[in-house]
């Protein structure tokens, strides 16, 4: 058994290092380039190619959900699969690979701020093409993003703090019901607030600032939990944090203005793929710049040995309540974008199972890092959709997994790392 | 003015006397040592003025002001950096990091630019590289600067110790044994570089140290501690000298 595992570990390492080789000099732009034909060609070709290959209609999650369902489809799926996106994206990438290299040689000339924009401008518009071939798609993708916002928010706590806070469900539901009750009270005809008081038409502008006040709301809670927990040294945070998700759970249960336990419903549809792309970004690239500044990697000092951060001059309490509040912002506004994906939340959204979900990413992905964190929430969550149709035996495999990962790599997938953006959009050529 | 003055302290954990009516004064730019057997409290000491427990009654004074009741990160920022008997570094950081962390209370960007990555912020951080980068230079520990600590030896540890308590800018350095643990060839290493940052750095130092070379060869001055209370207090010569000391605790050891 032992030996047969090795061996699979050696030949898939063997298979990855030859895959590396071949793609060693492709850069980053190369294969958005590539991803981006890969989209499109589905979006013009996909609805013939599918026909011809006798799939019902365009498999929405590379066919994992067809397959599942009916074996038989399996040939077609794969066919579509080499088609529509294995052939486009190798072939553009490897004939991109010249002027795209030459691009990012310039671009790492110039400023980073303008070749992020170009690379990211570049990854929306093919998750948008993607995106576009079904409403299915659309919220999939949506809800990933806001997992990445809440896995990292955790992970900065979690991870880079070291402390195991419970509470980040509760913190999302803050922000969600803030973020909802402006949005429902300023900006929409309902029937918990009425008419609404600004134009409509303002709305999705001042959206942003609805999320930030939903962040604000959550961190302001984070301040209830901090005060008395990082009071002394030792593990009360993960008990009280765990009381506060159960108090703010049965608080918004008995608000009889917010909609009690039936929740809120009709916000307005201001989640939208831009939107909630944009507020991932923010997140990703706040978090990282916070854990890469020596003030941040205080952090790392203090779960290390807090005895010794201190007597290095960290103010290792201001430093923890500050972190502790950072993450529960990024939860709050992700409970904000979350509200408006559904348009529907209610109590029961913010429990003990999302709980789970949030720590089954972070700790699939890797603590202490920002790609770990970005791996884990885009896997569990698109594994868990394509496994979908197993029903139950789902429930079996993805523990599963989450146990290989821990015996395996103790600290997740992608521990410890710093995420450089400079060195993911270098040329190599 | 001395640049530290202790009054009779004393600390009890619980119902043990661990110090007892100590005293000291330190003048700037003097290496004052302590010495005495294990359970002393020589530690506590350390532990007392460096503001990690706070003393039951006495009076400290850094540099004129009161250092009573401040958490330890202000008494470092006041300008005390310490080193640790047991080696406290970060297991998941590197060299250059662990000496640029001690930095953290000089950095001139707040949160905003922690978050946004202000220019300030780059300044600031390029600053204070540059700054761990000169110290590792003075400690020969460039060749380490990437290197997480843990994969060091112990002599290398300590000295990472030494160089992260000097970027704090200290005024008073505390060494809690720096040499325990070392070979010989270390421990005359060590004598070297604890003679050039006193002189290079203008910082006066409080060592605790139980090789007595190394005490009577750095120290002006030394102190003799014996359950919690100072016994005998003097230049190497007196110290070597006194009935008490050889009594309570030289009397076992090799003295020369
Ligand atoms: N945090 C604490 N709580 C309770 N007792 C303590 C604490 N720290 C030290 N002590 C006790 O105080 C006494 C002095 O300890 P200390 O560590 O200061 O001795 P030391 O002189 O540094 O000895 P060594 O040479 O072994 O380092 C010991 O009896 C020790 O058990
Ligand atoms: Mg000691």
């Amino acid at each position: 058994m032992a030996r047969k595992i090795i061996e699979t570990r050696s030949a898939v390492s063997g298979l990855v290092g030859k895959f590396r080789q071949s793609t060693r000099r492709i850069p980053l732009l190369a294969w958005l380039l590539g991803w981006l034909a890969a989209a499109a060609t589905e979006y013009f070709v996909g609805d013939a190619i599918s026909y011809y290959l006798g799939l019902p209609k365009i498999p929405v999650l590379f066919g994992c959900l067809l397959i599942l369902k009916k074996p038989l489809f399996i040939p077609g799926v794969m066919g579509y699969l080499l088609l529509i996106y294995i052939l486009p994206v190798i072939v553009v990438a490897r004939l991109g690979r010249g002027p795209a290299n030459r691009l990012a040689v310039l671009l790492a000339r110039g400023s980073v701020f303008i070749a992020t924009i170009i690379h990211l401008g570049l990854f929306y518009l093919a998750l948008h093409i993607w995106a576009d071939i079904s409403d299915y798609r659309l919220l999939l993708l949506k809800l990933t993003m806001v997992a990445v916002i809440l896995t990292l928010s955790l992970n900065v706590i979690n991870g880079y703090m070291g402390e195991f806070s419970c509470s980040h469900p509760g913190f999302m539901a803050l922000g969600a019901y803030t973020a909802s009750t402006i949005t429902l009270w300023l900006f929409a005809d309902d029937k918990l607030f009425g008419s609404p008081l600004l134009s409509p038409a303002l709305g999705p502008y001042l959206f942003p600032l609805a999320l930030v006040c939903g962040g604000i709301v959550a961190a302001l809670g984070a301040v209830i939990i901090a005060i008395p927990s990082f009071r002394t040294r030792g593990d009360y945070l993960a008990i009280i944090s765990l009381a506060f998700l159960f108090i703010v759970k049965s608080v918004i249960e008995n608000l009889e203005f917010v909609g009690g336990p039936r929740g809120m419903s009709s916000q307005p549809d201001y989640s939208s793929l831009p939107m909630v792309f944009l507020g991932m970004v923010s997140c990703v690239w706040i978090v990282n710049n916070f854990v890469t500044s020596t003030m941040g990697k205080a952090l790392c000092a203090i779960r290390d040995n807090e005895m010794a951060a201190e007597a290095m001059s960290v103010n290792t309490r201001k430093t923890k309540i500050v972190t502790f509040m950072f993450g529960a912002f990024w939860a709050g506004v992700a409970g904000g974008l979350f509200a408006h994906i559904l348009r529907y939340v209610n109590p029961g959204s913010f429990g003990i199972q999302r709980l789970a979900e949030i720590l089954a990413m972070l700790y699939f992905g890797g603590l202490n890092s920002v790609t770990g964190s970005i791996i884990g929430a885009v896997s569990i969550n698109i594994f868990s959709e394509a496994l979908r149709p197993l029903e139950l035996f789902k429930w079996i495999i993805i523990p599963l997994l989450l146990i290989l990962v821990m015996l395996f790599r103790p600290t997740g997938l992608v521990a410890f790392t710093e995420f450089k953006v400079k060195k993911l959009m270098r040329p190599k050529g | 003015m001395p640049l530290l003055r202790v009054d009779n302290m004393s600390h009890f954990f619980g119902g043990l006397r661990a110090v007892h009516k100590y005293n000291l004064v330190l003048e700037p730019g003097h290496i004052v040592g302590l010495i005495g057997p294990n359970g002393a409290g020589k530690t506590t000491i350390f532990n007392l003025i460096t503001g990690i427990h706070t003393p039951t009654s006495g009076n400290i004074e850094l540099n004129g002001q009161n250092l009573i009741g401040r958490q330890p990160h202000e008494i470092a920022a006041l300008g005390l950096g310490r080193t640790f008997q047991n080696i406290l570094l970060w297991r998941h950081m590197n060299v250059l990091e662990h000496v640029k962390m001690a930095c953290y209370s000089q950095l001139e960007y707040g949160l905003f630019g922690a978050f946004f990555g202000t220019p300030r912020r780059h300044r600031e951080e390029n600053r204070i590289t540059a700054k761990a980068l000169h110290l590792l230079k003075i400690f020969e520990l460039s060749e380490y600067q990437a290197q997480l600590v843990t994969s060091l030896s112990y002599g290398v540890q300590r000295r990472v110790e030494m160089a992260r308590a000097m970027a704090i800018n200290p005024r008073v350095l505390f060494l809690d044994e720096p040499t325990a643990g070392m070979t010989p060839d270390e421990l005359n290493r060590m004598i070297t570089i604890i003679r050039d940052i006193h002189q290079n750095f203008e910082v006066a130092i409080f060592l605790i140290e139980h090789r007595l070379k190394f005490v009577m060869e750095l120290c002006e001055r030394i102190q003799t501690l014996v359950f919690g209370e100072i016994i005998a207090e003097g230049s190497p010569e007196e110290i070597q000298n006194n009935p008490q000391v050889i009594e309570a605790y030289l009397g076992s050891e090799d003295v020369s």
